[in-house]
């Protein structure tokens, strides 16, 4: 009993959070429930052993997801009006939730006849480990067995990147993205921002550093680095660089550059893209992280900064 | 394994209680929520898998797990890129209605004209 | 001798629970913004820090433990700095509803924007 209340009680408050995020009223109330459903579902990935899950779910899914989120509520805040008048009426609230309701019931007949016992490829993770040098499974898998999905999931991110930038109008193309934030430089997101960042910066390379034997990760750890910019720059102690400088272009396209640099060289001394070489494997997972690390902390830093809103200085 | 069972089910939930959310509300910005909640219930069920794959004295299968890390990102992605035509539709427009009964904007042609809001 | 420890741990992560609870109470019961802050902060501050120390003992190793302190003195520093920052907007939005005299011009114009709805929300009973 005790130990399925452990699991029933973060289960249950997930759910009802969920449901409070989609029906309340108050968008902004449903964006703040948002961001503690996200903190309530790292604490299931902790149930469910997988605590690097949990770590990305806690930082991109519920930190900068909510953020996003929370800010764009707060932007469109003058249109709750008008859009709560085009609500929908008893006849499609009932269809939409026999709808929901449908989807739901076929999904638990597939959770309730998962087959038994679970097909897995852990043994085969697990045994090759050793030769790469690697003590975190989830590392060994996302930059050896299937290096191919991160390299291609780092570039989407530079493709979202492109996508928020190419939103900008004409005129301030090139610029700044974000306002000008100028709080009160005595004041308490002044004082934080300077106090927070250093020890924010050394857990987030220790999080990336740490990610090879232990939970953790390039993910992660370039959350937290892109977060402490984003505070700094909130507060009004540094600026948004213009888009349209060379070392913003070259530092965002470095590391899916080198990943794709390892892969081919890969295809030419192993036989297949992104295959590493005998022995090769630690060394060209560190300098795949070690370029990754930076650009990925840009580009995060990039994506919640927004569109350019002011045009870049002559 | 019955407390996975249990977040499997939660998930399924979670996936009808967003798909619910993203006919009825209105706001662009609710359903772009919406359909974040149905990603995370999409991911939990993946993760509840991951769960049951537990072998070779690892606590869940690590390839489900690593796939679940590249779906966060790439969810948040796919949310910023939302939010932000969102963010320009409003700029433009002055509203953020789907309803294709807004009049165009006097310059040029306008953004986002395409579905009704039913 | 280990069942001593483990005695403490579960008396002191109770307590902290506790107030875990009462500053949730608070949360729901108080009338405004600046009283339910009040109750949030310095009883959730007190809860995590009787959990760390309960967990303190049960840890293995000297580093793990100072991570433990330490996640309680980054979840004070940005618990403390959050809620000052709620109070302060909450504030200027209680003094634009009722103005007694001349409120500060809000100088960041973009900062508040985001902070407004929480009073707003907070602010009715």
């Amino acid at each position: 009993m005790i130990v399925d209340a452990v699991y029933a009680a973060p289960a249950l408050l997930i759910l009802s959070l969920g449901i409070y995020s989609t029906i309340v009223r108050d968008t902004f109330s449903a964006t703040v429930g948002f961001i503690a459903y996200g903190l309530l579902l790292t604490v299931a990935w902790v149930q469910l052993h997988g605590v690097d899950v949990a770590l990305t779910e806690a930082a991109i899914g519920g930190g900068l997801t909510g953020l996003l989120l929370v800010r764009a509520s707060a932007r469109l805040r003058p249109t709750e009006a008008l859009a709560r008048a085009e609500a929908p009426g008893g006849a499609m609230r009932l269809l939409a939730g026999l709808m929901a309701g449908g989807v739901f019931v076929v999904l638990a007949i597939a959770v309730l006849s998962l087959p038994d016992p679970a097909p897995t490829l852990a043994p085969q993770a697990a045994e090759h480990m050793a030769s790469l040098g690697v003590g975190n499974p989830i590392t060994a898998v996302l930059l050896a067995y299937r290096a191919m999905d991160t390299m291609l999931e780092a570039i989407v991110l530079l493709l979202a990147l492109i996508g928020v930038w190419s939103l900008a109008p004409d005129r301030v193309w090139g610029g700044r993205p974000g306002p000008r934030y100028n709080a009160d430089p005595e004041g308490i997101l002044a004082f934080i921002a300077r106090v927070l960042p250093p020890v924010g910066i050394i857990v987030g390379i220790y999080i990336f550093w740490i990610g090879a034997d232990h939970p953790g990760g390039k993910f992660q750890g370039a959350t937290i680095v892109a977060a402490m910019w984003l505070l700094t720059m909130m507060a009004g102690l540094a600026d948004a660089p213009p888009i349209n400088r060379r070392w913003v272009r070259i530092l965002l396209v470095a590391g899916p550059a080198v990943f794709v640099a390892v892969g081919v060289a890969g295809a030419l001394t192993a036989g297949a893209f992104l295959g590493y070489p005998e022995g090769w494997a630690k060394p060209l997972i560190l300098v795949i992280e070690f370029a990754l690390m930076p650009s990925l902390a840009l580009t995060l830093g990039l994506i919640m900064a927004g569109t350019p809103e002011r045009p870049a200085a002559p | 394994m019955n407390g996975a069972m249990l977040f499997g089910l939660v998930a399924a939930a979670l996936v009808g209680v967003g798909l619910y959310g993203l006919i009825v509300n209105p706001q662009p910005l609710r359903k772009i929520l919406a359909f974040n909640v149905i990603g995370s219930g999409v991911f939990l069920l993946f993760g509840v898998i991951a769960r049951r794959g537990a072998a070779a004295g690892l606590g869940g299968d690590p390839v489900p797990q690593a796939l679940l890390i590249t779906g966060i990102v790439v969810a948040f992605s796919a949310t910023a890129i939302a939010v932000t035509v969102l963010l320009r539709l409003f700029e433009e427009t002055g509203t953020t209605t789907l309803a294709s009964a807004v009049p165009p904007p006097a310059a040029g042609p306008g953004p986002g004209q395409d579905q009704a809001g039913e | 001798m280990s069942s001593l420890v483990d005695v403490f741990t579960y008396i002191t992560i109770a307590t902290g629970a506790f107030f875990f609870l009462a500053g949730t109470v608070g949360l729901l019961r108080f009338p405004d913004t600046l009283t339910r802050l009040h109750a949030l902060t310095k009883a959730d501050n007190l809860g995590l820090g009787l959990i760390v120390l309960g967990l303190l003992p049960q840890v293995d190793g000297v580093m793990n433990g100072l991570k433990l302190i330490a996640i309680w003195l980054l979840v004070l520093l940005s618990g403390a700095d959050a809620g000052q920052l709620i109070a302060r907007a909450a504030r200027r939005t209680m003094r634009r509803a009722a103005p007694h005299r001349e409120g500060p011009a809000g100088a960041a114009g973009s900062r508040s924007s985001a902070m407004e709805p929480t009073a707003k929300a907070g602010g009715q009973p």
